[in-house]
């Protein structure tokens, strides 16, 4: 039951403004208050880092390699090797986590089976990347014998984004309306031509963006590469994919905690984190304003 | 030579979707994988050192001789971090939720929205980094002397009955923060990274809430507060339940953060400015100098597998919940 104002008072108060209620203003401007922390908080750690940073920031620190046990010179074989985790992650993930939205969209029969797919993929959304560092380490690294090595981390970056790309790619396929595909199977084509020719290009833009996104997370992470790709520190950029290489989060990590001159290289360490932050928030940014124009578009 | 005889569409097709249905089974595998990796490599060391010694034991020294491997100061560590970081983030992100979905103007959500899930994939090292760098300073030399020094002689001198004496030697004792490197920052980071998580699910839930429903509030003659608080959230309360446990769950495995500010000491706390070594950063920390093969690295995948399972059970609580909110949803869909 709704206790209202309005049944204490005579009729005719009900027709003038609201009174100022003491209780709802202190509620709402509360909520207001904490409501903004958050954004509050975010935009003092970006300045704090961008403004540090940004004195580091030169195009030689992005294209030259680190010299004089990392102290000095740049940060390019980080880059690049971040970059290159990334890459090789959603070339091999994108093909299987979209496969799978397919069978899940299109494909799929409720019962057991698509039970136990969904609740597989809930559940490996919630495991901690630490984790999916432990079994890449146990697998790839180990079993596999790959080492030490950029295709090792690529891997585990691969299963732990998998959950991701499959939600963000079921979505883009379930958002294409249901005419298409009748008026494509109604021209007498098979499924998988309507899946293929029809929903597939109509999906494609939001499964992109779904993609973006996903590697902005990948690029942030640092758990998931620590003891399966990440090295302290190699001369220059990686010749093979069995190599380890150097990643900006855990340049961060090492250079913060583990150097020997945690101070003397505190504006290496800021520059790092700004291109980091840069390199993931711009992802983010392509991303939001790709979906956001996506559906502005859907005039169907 | 041999004559290309096309398949039938029908072979084709049923061929397409063999493929597709046995690739769409790759996360049923890959869970499994995790799960029986993890058990197999952590198996050895319960056997070996025995079940309840190292689940309940006090004492986590992998590199003395003999080694110790008691996990319960990792799992203290964990929880507590975890119980102080909810009190501090749960609020926070469900009032931001609300805010976002109920209270803020058109423009301002359309900016804050996509704000708070930029958040959610900012970077957990530059938040450790920036833990490390500014608010564990800040603690230890500001804080520290602000509230274990002054605090105490300002009391002290009001000569009250219970504040002069009882409250002011708390301050003085308690308040004392010898490394700003401690649970309390951890905690203080952990709630820039849950409170985007909690408040992106949250407002999903909200805003599921039909409009119908805040209407008829309304013109029963509710205020904006009464709306929301008696109407919008009891609607939504298994929603909200659900962005709660998998903001907890967040908070359990985020690993950067703990492993550059929770100190790193393995013992269990006593007071939130202790430094502590939750489960991940164990692990982060210590699986570089655990020799492939040893106890000590199969003890880390022993921890690696409590966490799966906390994590494991977190996720079913909160399947089970949205599964059946979303039973009731159907019946009574307006």
């Amino acid at each position: 039951m709704i206790q209202g104002e309005g049944n204490k008072h005579a009729p005719f108060e009900l027709v003038h403004k609201r009174k100022f209620n003491l209780k709802e203003g202190f509620f709402l401007s509360l909520i207001r208050t904490l409501g903004f922390t958050g954004a509050v908080i975010l935009i003092i750690i970006l300045l704090f880092v961008a403004l540090n940073g940004v004195k580091a920031l030169s195009w030689d620190f992005i294209t030259k390699p680190p010299i004089e046990s990392m102290t000095k010179g740049g940060i390019l074989p980080v880059i690049v090797g971040t970059i290159l985790l990334t890459i090789i992650c959603m070339v091999v993930i994108i093909p299987i986590g979209v496969t799978t939205a397919i069978f899940l969209a299109e494909y799929s029969k409720p019962g057991f089976l698509l039970n136990s797919v969904n609740m597989s993929i809930y559940t490996l959304a919630g495991v901690p990347s630490v984790v999916f560092g432990l079994f890449g380490l146990s697998v790839f690294v180990i079993t596999f014998n790959f080492g030490m090595s950029l295709l090792a981390g690529s891997f585990t970056l691969a299963v732990m984004i998998l959950p991701y790309i499959i939600s963000t790619s079921e979505e883009a396929i379930k958002a294409v309306p249901y005419s298409f595909r009748e008026a494509s199977l109604a021209c007498g084509t098979t499924k998988w031509q309507t899946i293929w020719k029809v929903v597939l290009p109509t999906a494609l833009p939001g499964i992109l963006t779904g993609a973006i996104l996903g590697t902005a997370k990948v690029a942030g992470e640092t758990a998931p590469i620590m003891f399966t790709a990440a090295a302290f520190f190699t001369p220059g950029i990686p010749k093979s994919v069995f190599e380890p290489v150097m990643a900006l989060p855990y340049h961060i990590y090492v250079l913060a905690t583990a150097g020997t001159h945690i101070e003397q290289t505190r504006p290496i360490q800021y520059g790092t984190a700004l291109t980091l932050i840069i390199l993931v928030l711009g992802m983010n940014l392509i991303g939001i304003i790709l979906r956001s124009k996506q559906r502005v578009k859907k005039a169907w | 030579m041999r004559k290309y005889i096309p398949l039938k569409w029908q072979t084709k097709e049923k061929f397409v979707e063999i493929i597709i249905s046995s690739v769409g089974f790759v996360s049923v595998i890959v869970l499994l994988l995790i799960a029986f990796f993890l058990f197999k490599e952590a198996f050895e060391v319960f056997y070996r050192a025995g079940f309840y010694h190292v689940i309940l034991g006090t004492q986590w020294y992998p590199t003395s001789d003999p080694p110790k491997f008691g996990m319960l100061p990792l799992i203290a560590g964990t929880l507590t971090v975890t119980g102080l970081t909810a009190i501090i983030a749960i609020p926070l992100g469900l009032a931001t939720a609300i805010y976002i979905a109920e209270i803020a103007h058109y423009k301002i959500r359309e900016f804050l929205k996509p704000l708070i899930e930029m958040l959610a994939s900012f970077p957990s090292v530059v938040l450790g980094f920036f833990g490390m760098v500014i608010i564990a300073p800040i603690l230890s030399n500001w804080l520290s002397s602000l509230l274990a020094e002054r605090l105490p002689e300002l009391l002290r001198n009001t000569s009250l009955p219970f504040i002069s004496t009882t409250l002011a030697d708390f301050c003085y004792n308690k308040f004392f923060i010898s490394s700003g490197l401690n649970m309390f920052t951890a905690a203080l980071m952990l709630t820039v990274r849950a409170i985007p998580v909690i408040s992106s699910i949250a407002e999903d839930a909200l805003t599921a809430v039909p409009r119908t429903y805040r209407e008829a509030s309304y013109a029963l003659g509710a205020g904006k507060w009464e709306t929301i608080y008696k109407v919008v959230v009891p609607a939504s309360v298994s929603g909200l339940s659900v962005a709660v446990i998998l903001g907890i769950g967040t908070i359990i495995g985020e690993t950067m953060i703990v492993l550059m500010v929770a100190g790193g000491a393995a013992v269990i706390p006593h007071w939130i400015f202790d430094p502590i070594r939750p489960m991940p950063s164990a692990i982060a920390a210590e699986m570089a100098e655990a020799a492939h093969g040893s106890l000590h690295y199969h003890a880390l995948f022993g921890v690696g597998a409590i966490l799966f399972l906390i994590t494991l059970v977190l996720s079913l609580i909160s399947d089970f919940i949205s599964k059946k909110y979303r039973a009731i949803k159907i019946g009574e869909k307006v």
